[in-house]
């Protein structure tokens, strides 16, 4: 039996003053789906989160968010957006980013509860953050922001978990530490990524989709060739080699 | 300094620098960590027009200018957000359309012509019981608008997006913060005037803001700070025999520098030990 249904959207166009960036986009997203999705820069990647959060209309179409218009679900999602979209040298510190998360449940005039505090350290100490908590954001390194930014999502436990370019800018080791984090929550919520980096997403993700304002996807870690060309709009062969899980299917002949 | 405060002329001075510390404390830290330093200055100068109105009509002019600020704060945050008006284009126009209808105003008002000068540049020497008491009132309304909304304004300053996510009501909160730096102009303008409220607004959050990790942390600071520039520059224009708010403006600019260096020579004595 398939998983009750997180994400729904159908027939959604974008355009911003008659340029387009989303084209006829359908989406399903399961409750136990974990789906990275990728595509070129401009393609629109990040245009489609936002429309799932509900800070963009589309100018046709519909999207459901657990069965709801986005705005009034987006407080079960958890939202990690592109990195450096904050100012690094804001006072603050990780304990009150992570804090942020919980916004929701104490609202507008109330006060972050005892219970909003245990729920900031659990999601610090998911993250291996707890001892940095006291730290300001901006003078931590790039992979311990991204974590702490990601256990601003976690406090309140979302249903769906959105991450834009997650592993845009930290290192290496740093991406496989981040990807095991990603692969332990996976259990919990639903995980939507998009990345350009192609290589990286696909040894993790369950599930892939390509969007370069028209998505490409199959509901399975597999895409045609020619969805791979349509999308990239160059040579699928550059795109698929050295990838240490196969994305496309094995080639015919040769 | 301490004989000349057996002058009630004095002592509301210094009331008033310490009230407007207060505000620009609070507010300042906003206007800088929001960068909203531009459209602040917009306020200040269109709040000019409803001085000019208020003369006109016999009214009390800082009555007109807080009319005149709260409502171009509301124009400027509305235009900036919600229409496709660039938002440095729109303050420009409020900027000067607001000075040259105060100008014209007071031209038209009847009777002797009023001294333009200290409204723009402050005459905190003539600050009067009546003037304590409405700063007094807008300063206890600042305080609480801060401490209710401080989390609510802390996730609009750092990141408005993630705090649209969570709930936030970013554009009413803006309209809010905008109405509190219009209030704030207020406060000041019998200090330092309108063309140096600017100064008072960002100077101490700037220089605060070097030397805390934390937003509250941060206003605590640069209440100090405003309250030690009002201080000392009203005794150096005693002393002196200078513009009272220039000097206090000096005073804090040339702190401004002197932090920014002390920063730079901390920064460079620890990488040569690391």
């Amino acid at each position: 039996m398939a998983s009750p249904e997180v994400v729904r959207l159908e027939d959604v166009w974008v355009d911003y003053d008659g340029l387009l960036a989303l084209e006829g986009v359908n989406l399903s997203i399961r409750q136990d789906d974990f789906l990275g999705i990728i595509g070129p820069n401009g393609g629109g990647k990040t245009t489609l989160l936002k429309v799932i959060l509900g800070l963009i209309k589309p100018s046709r179409g519909q999207v459901w968010v657990l069965g709801d218009a986005p705005e009034r679900s987006r407080r079960l999602i958890g939202y990690v957006p592109q990195y450096r979209h904050f100012d690094p040298d804001f006072p603050i510190s990780v304990w009150d980013v992570v804090l942020m998360g919980c916004y929701g449940r104490a609202g507008l005039l109330g006060r972050y509860s005892r219970q909003d505090k245990k729920k900031a350290m659990d999601a610090l100490e998911t993250v291996e953050m707890l001892d940095r908590r006291d730290r300001q954001i901006g003078r931590l390194s790039m992979g311990e922001q991204q974590r702490a930014f990601i256990a601003r999502a976690l406090v309140a436990e979302p249903r769906l978990l959105l991450l834009d370019e997650p592993t845009a800018s930290i290192d290496a080791p740093m991406q496989t530490e981040f990807y095991e984090l990603l692969a332990s929550l996976k259990r919990r919520m639903a995980i939507v990524l998009v990345s350009h980096d192609i290589s990286a997403v696909s040894i993790y993700v369950d599930k892939i989709a390509c969007l370069n304002r028209r998505l490409f996807y199959h509901d399975s870690k597999e895409l045609t060739a020619q969805d791979l060309e349509a999308a990239y709009r160059c040579p699928v062969q550059m795109i698929a080699h050295g990838v240490p899980h196969r994305v496309l299917p094995e080639h015919q002949g040769q | 300094m301490i004989e000349a405060l057996h002058y009630e002329f004095m002592r509301n001075a210094l009331y008033a620098g310490l009230l407007a510390s207060v505000a620009c404390g609070l507010v300042g830290v906003y206007v800088v960590v929001k960068r909203v330093v531009f459209i602040s200055g917009g306020i200040a100068h269109a709040s000019f027009g409803g001085i000019g109105i208020g003369y006109f009509l016999g009214l009390n002019p800082i009555l007109g200018a807080m009319v005149f600020s709260l409502a171009s704060a509301l124009g400027m945050g509305w235009v900036s957000k919600k229409t496709r008006l660039p938002e440095d284009t729109a303050i420009g126009i409020l900027w000067a359309l607001g000075m040259a209808l105060g100008i014209i105003f007071i031209s038209l008002a009847p009777g002797y012509s009023p001294d333009l000068f200290s409204y723009l540049f402050g005459s905190i020497l003539t600050v009067s019981l009546p003037d304590l008491i409405l700063m007094l009132i807008l300063d206890a309304i600042i305080v609480a608008v801060v401490l209710a909304l401080y989390k609510a304004f802390l996730a609009l300053s750092f990141d408005e997006e993630f705090g649209t996510v969570v709930g936030v009501p970013a554009l009413p909160l803006y309209l809010l913060l905008l109405c509190l730096v219009a209030l704030t102009v207020v406060v000041l303008i019998r200090v330092v005037g309108i063309i140096l409220v600017i100064a008072l607004l960002t100077l101490p959050a700037a220089i605060a803001r070097q030397f805390s990790h934390s937003l509250g942390k941060m206003m605590a600071l640069a209440v100090i700070i405003g309250a030690a520039f009002t201080m000392s520059g009203l005794w150096l224009s005693y002393e002196l025999d200078l513009a009272s708010g220039a000097t206090i403006i000096l005073v804090a600019g040339g702190t401004f520098l002197l932090s920014i260096l002390y920063k730079n020579i901390v920064r460079r004595r620890t990488q040569a030990r690391a």
